[in-house]
């Protein structure tokens, strides 16, 4: 007998018990779907995580200064993060690639009636190196125009929408709060950043220029920035760039031996990539409750089964009567549950499709369902098919012919 | 308790030509139902030997019981044993789908066997759709389609009226004519008057083996056998 033909007297079976074959099946068909389903979720999260790390360009350190020390009870000095540091960290630190200081302000940008309010940064060319940003179009800083502190402007895609819609901006005059700059240059635009912050909605200007013009000189302290970004090689561990930098920094700064860090260092994919492990933790662990229902579904199909092979003892009786041998019989029953256990399976992989792409569509979210975990979950079902089956088959296929033709 | 052997056949001697039409008889107990099942192949013998159509059966394993099953034996049960929810024609082509008999000939004998009972126009009927007669003609033609060498009937009449059992009877009679061995069983010496021949058991022995001294012929032809039915 070929398995073309059990198939066949299997459909033809469950066929005649299609309320019962459903009811059997929802175990598994809601276990594969959830399975599926949480692990494409799983994977879109993971998906999103890599890109804010490509986009990020890999190991940069961000490094907040302005924590008070007040530890042990003296009025001691506030110890601010200078620009002047990034250049140490540069020559001082092995691995650092790139060292960038960043002052931040706010400012209204008016081009013609348009008016559009963005944060305004000022820094120097090596933010492109720092925060892996592009050009669309124009240029950077000039060595002049960062040293006298010019009033030239980068702005990111979104004021370039705002403002100038389809026209060219470069080499044209924006207002920025109370002085004309002129803009030279217009960045890529990239995205939400990974907080969810627009990184487009930013003008980026000498640093110079922004602490003369928008933020003005603290007298206490003429040269702080609002923070530092480094950029690691990606030969070097960037624990060791961050070790090296905080003594560097506590040095420079002349902090006390028992006194904290007057700053605060932040690896940026390490946090992202430790918010992406908890997620896939998470994750797991819905998929293995899903899996759980899956198990649960198996047994189900072993119970109708069981019943099935009651009820239908005398059938088993006439087949073997008519020449069916005890294999034949154990096939049947077997591809009867492996039937059931793939249909059901299949149904399933129907619905996490359909319940992932409403996800993706009405939701917003990123899953990504690769082809491997519908082939698992598809075998798997199959394979508790198999496990749950063979029992009830192997009962069905031990019935002696008599017997099971004199069953009542 | 102790050690006491009850045998349910002892000292059985019998052989059954191609053609025969042979009736089992005895009362309850008295081993004819055994007697079927060894020479179907139901059930294995403990001692001694069954021959059928040249092959000595008593030793074999299951799957070789099954194929003698399928191949060389056609059976027909009281309760007619029809699957629920299926059409006639895929009752009786039940056994083909054990046999080695090409797929392509199949529905040509189903339906051949089913005109051989008269139930060619009832070939889509499920059994709750016909009548006992026909239920049990079904099953009669679902016995005929591997083309056995015999047709065993355990008490085929057993579960219908004194009618209908005329006709059942007079369809066995047909089907003898034509050549097809008939093993019977049943109680009635009414249902057995109809075959030729007749063994009597009784508590495991056979005590008689006669040539039906007044055989009942009913030649009823096609025609009526289905104007009857319906």
């Amino acid at each position: 007998m070929n398995i073309f033909k059990l198939f066949k007297i299997a459909l033809t079976a469950l066929t005649l018990n299609v309320m019962r074959s459903i009811l059997t099946m929802l175990g598994i068909i809601i276990g594969v779907s959830a399975v599926i389903i949480m692990v494409s979720i799983g994977a879109g999260a993971q998906q999103e995580v890599d890109a804010q790390l490509e986009a990020m360009g890999g190991n940069v350190l961000i490094i907040f200064g302005g924590w008070n020390n007040r530890g042990g009870g003296g009025t001691a000095a506030v110890a601010t993060l200078e620009d002047g540091h990034a250049n140490l960290m540069l020559e001082q630190v092995y691995g650092v690639e790139a060292a960038t200081p960043y002052v931040l302000g706010k400012s209204q940008l008016i081009y013609g009636n348009l008016n559009w309010s963005a944060d305004i940064m000022g820094t120097t060319n090596d933010f492109f190196v720092t925060k892996n940003w592009d050009l669309e179009s124009g240029r950077g800083f000039t060595a002049a125009e960062m040293n006298s502190g010019e009033k030239v402007v980068i702005i990111g895609s979104i004021i370039k929408d705002e403002l100038f819609g389809a026209s060219d901006p470069i080499g044209q005059s924006v207002r920025v709060g109370t002085f004309n700059a002129m803009i030279i240059g217009v960045l890529k635009a990239k995205g939400p950043d990974t907080r969810g912050d627009d990184q487009d909605d930013v003008a980026v200007m000498p640093l110079k220029t922004v602490r003369t013009k928008i933020t003005g000189i603290s007298k206490s302290s003429p040269n702080s920035v609002s923070y530092l970004e480094v950029k690691g090689s990606d030969t070097v561990s960037m624990a060791y760039v961050e070790e090296e930098i905080t003594s560097l920094l506590r040095q420079t700064m002349k902090v006390a031996d028992d006194k904290e860090d007057p700053f605060r260092i932040r690896d940026l994919a390490e946090t992202v990539e430790s918010r992406a492990e908890t997620q896939a933790i998470f994750n797991t662990l819905l998929a293995a409750v899903a899996s759980v229902s899956l198990v649960v579904g198996g047994i189900g199909i072993m119970n109708i089964m069981m019943v099935s092979v009651t009820e239908r003892t005398r059938e088993i009786g006439l087949r073997m009567a008519i020449g069916a041998k005890p294999d034949d019989i154990l096939n049947q029953f077997l591809v009867e549950a492996i039937t059931l256990c793939g249909v059901g399976g299949l149904i399933g992989i129907g619905i996490a499709f359909g319940v992932t792409y409403s996800m993706e569509t009405y939701f917003d979210m990123v899953t990504v369902i690769n082809p491997e975990i519908v082939f698992i979950s598809l075998g798997f079902s199959a394979l508790i098919g198999v496990f749950f089956g063979y029992y009830p088959a192997l009962k069905a296929s031990r019935l002696q012919p008599i017997d099971a033709l004199r069953y009542e | 308790m102790g050690e006491q052997t009850l045998w349910a056949l002892d000292g059985i001697d019998t052989i059954i030509e191609p053609g025969e039409f042979v009736a089992v008889m005895g009362p309850s107990g008295s081993g004819k139902s055994t007697y079927m099942n060894m020479i179907g192949c139901l059930d294995v013998v403990t001692e001694g030997q069954v021959y059928i159509d040249g092959s000595e059966v008593s030793s074999f394993q299951p799957d070789e019981l099954a194929t003698i099953r399928n191949e060389k034996i056609g059976f027909v049960f009281q309760q007619f044993n029809l699957l629920a929810r299926t059409t006639a024609e895929e009752n009786v082509k039940l056994p083909l789908l054990y046999s080695q008999i090409p797929e392509s000939e199949w529905s040509e004998r189903t339906l051949k066997c089913l005109e051989q009972v008269d139930l060619g126009p009832r070939a889509d009927h499920q059994p709750s759709q016909l009548s006992g007669g026909q239920q049990q003609r079904v099953a009669i033609a679902r016995a005929l389609v591997n083309d056995p060498v015999m047709i065993l009937a355990d008490e085929p009449t057993g579960a219908l009226d004194t009618h209908t059992t005329e006709e059942i009877m007079a369809l066995f009679q047909e089907l003898n004519e034509k050549g097809t061995t008939i093993i019977l069983v049943t109680h009635e010496p009414e249902v057995a008057a109809y075959a030729k021949r007749q063994l009597i058991f009784r508590d495991g022995h056979l005590v008689s083996d006669e040539l039906t001294a007044n055989r009942v012929s009913l030649d009823i032809d096609n025609s009526s056998l289905v104007s009857n039915e319906q």
